[in-house]
């Protein structure tokens, strides 16, 4: 089954969208669309260096992914103007990024694979990391998720409970790192946080609780890689974009249920 | 009785982030179990402050805060901005963070008089209904003493009263100590066993009818102040129970009486 290259495709596209529902869910609970942008973006910069130094990609987009989000965490901390900040910090690391692996000739040919994923070439290693890490952020996410839902809701009432919001902050913080490393090889730099944030506003009008939100973004996701995927291959359209232009046809449904 | 306290300060005194200047300098509080106490203060007089580092939230500058060994506090904070993007029902945010039986969340419902809105979003709630909601969650946890910071935030005159009055119920059902922060002097002076008169340190404190008319706190408040004193002149022969939606409108119209009509400020 592993050695059908569109099956590959379909199941790293699911591992996915497990993930990319929940904490896309907690992306757009806590508003931190801009923050996953600079994280993802920052992935770019990881690619350049992991091809320079010759190591793992995922080893240098997680890296790169880590440094990125505490960087935003410290600077949200010390009070800086959060939006500007973030503008800046998300086109600055795409800039570097694009920048950085010019300098790499091999990569230079395959740069859109980066920017907007290259599914379709998942191989057996690729789709047992993704497994993996999407296995082990859910686990994280399931075994904090009621202090992590109440900091999301009111960090004065997690307090009161004995709850540090900063750790949970730092938790989402790596999870979200995480996932886009692993999001790298499916969707690519620019299109990550569309994985998270699309789906997760998909399910927000039709749902009443944050558990059903979270499996309701993961269901979205996952028809959303399917329904991508699918029409790569009918229509030999590319795949990255092809499942995010699927969330968004998903969201603009959701909006229409939602109005009914 | 000392040891008995719930909560107490000595000396306690809180910076302003980052500064040495003085937000709240050497306050001596105590709570005790069953007692309600009230703290007035004027903005920025360190009302939300105090709150904080009695909770261990905030670091002291100088002094020592003493819980009691597993003391349970239930605390609603101030103006609660819930996050829109999160769907969340009533019954749901009732077990957060800790989960709570369907029994159990029913009861504290129905102990604040809200029993029927259990599937409501929080975001469709009125402002007295959620203050309810809040109320009830902070009871879930069997608590020793209830902290509440401007607890009647947005809540019209009725809906004050009608808060206090549960407030004093839950008092008497479960012995438990009630804190409150509040700027309702009116319905505060009435309502509570003591009142700590607040401005960056303690001006008095005591009972109501000692602090309404001590001339520290009348020094501060002015001409509110004076509505107070009216209040303890004046006597009501009505009861607001929670109010509807729409709300309950004073007017000529209303068939109950005042025996002296509560226009406290041109008293």
């Amino acid at each position: 089954m592993l050695d059908d290259f569109f099956m590959r495709a379909v199941l790293a596209g699911l591992g996915l969208a497990l993930v990319a529902g929940p904490l896309g869910s907690f992306v757009v609970w806590r508003r931190m669309a801009y923050f996953g942008d600079s994280t993802a973006h920052a992935a770019i910069l990881g690619v350049a260096l992991a091809l320079a130094f010759d190591v793992s990609i995922y080893a240098g987009t997680l890296a790169v992914a880590v440094a990125m989000a505490s960087l935003v965490s410290a600077l949200v901390a010390r009070g800086q103007a959060m939006d500007t900040m973030l503008g800046v910090l998300s086109h600055s690391a795409l800039a570097f990024g694009l920048v950085a692996i010019s300098f790499v000739p091999s990569a230079r040919s395959d740069l859109s694979a980066y920017l907007f994923g290259d599914i379709l070439a998942v191989g057996r290693l690729d789709l047992a990391l993704i497994w993996t890490g999407a296995a082990l952020v859910l686990g994280l996410l399931i075994l904090r998720w009621q202090r992590l839902v109440t900091s999301s809701l009111n960090e004065e009432l997690a307090m009161a409970a004995g709850i540090d919001p900063r750790l949970e902050r730092l938790v989402l913080s790596l999870c979200l790192a995480v996932v886009v490393a692993l999001a790298i090889r499916v969707v690519g730099s620019l299109l990550i946080s569309a994985m998270l944030i699309v789906p997760a506003a998909a399910a927000r009008g039709w749902t009443r609780t944050p558990e059903r939100m979270a499996a309701g973004a993961a269901l979205v996701a996952a028809a959303s890689v399917l329904a991508g995927l699918w029409s790569s291959l009918r229509l030999d359209t590319p795949a990255g974009p092809s499942i995010v232009t699927a969330a968004a046809v998903f969201f603009l449904l959701s909006q229409g249920v939602r109005r009914a | 009785m000392p040891g008995d306290a719930l909560i107490e300060s000595r000396t306690l005194t809180i910076n302003r982030p980052g500064t040495s200047e003085p937000v709240l300098a050497r306050v001596d509080f105590r709570i005790c179990p069953g007692e309600i106490v009230t703290v007035v203060g004027p903005n920025g007089s360190g009302k939300s402050s105090l709150i904080r580092a009695l909770l261990g939230h905030m670091p002291l500058a100088e002094g020592s805060v003493t819980r009691r060994t597993g003391l349970r506090i239930g605390y609603v904070p101030q103006r609660v901005q819930l996050d829109t993007a999160i769907p969340m029902t009533v019954r749901r945010f009732l077990s957060l963070p800790r989960r709570v039986t369907d029994a159990q969340a029913q009861e504290a419902l129905d102990r604040t008089g809200v029993p029927g809105l259990g599937a409501r979003q929080l975001t469709q709630l009125s402002g007295g209904q959620f203050q309810r909601v809040l109320l009830a969650r902070a009871l879930l946890s069997d608590p020793h003493l209830l902290v509440l910071d401007e607890p009647t935030q947005g809540l019209d005159q009725p809906g004050i009263v009608a808060f206090y009055q549960l407030i004093e119920e839950v008092r008497r059902q479960t012995g438990a100590g009630i804190l409150m922060v509040s700027h309702d002097l009116l319905v505060v002076m009435r309502s509570s066993d003591r009142v700590v008169c607040l401005n960056g340190h303690v001006c008095c404190e005591g009972t109501p009818q000692h602090v309404s008319t001590a001339p520290e706190y009348l020094a501060l408040f002015g001409a509110e102040a004076e509505g107070t004193l009216a209040l303890y002149r004046h006597c009501h022969d009505h009861d607001h129970d929670l109010v509807p939606e729409g709300g309950h409108i004073h007017g000529p119209g209303c068939s109950h009486g005042h025996t002296s009509e509560p226009t406290a400020a041109s008293h």
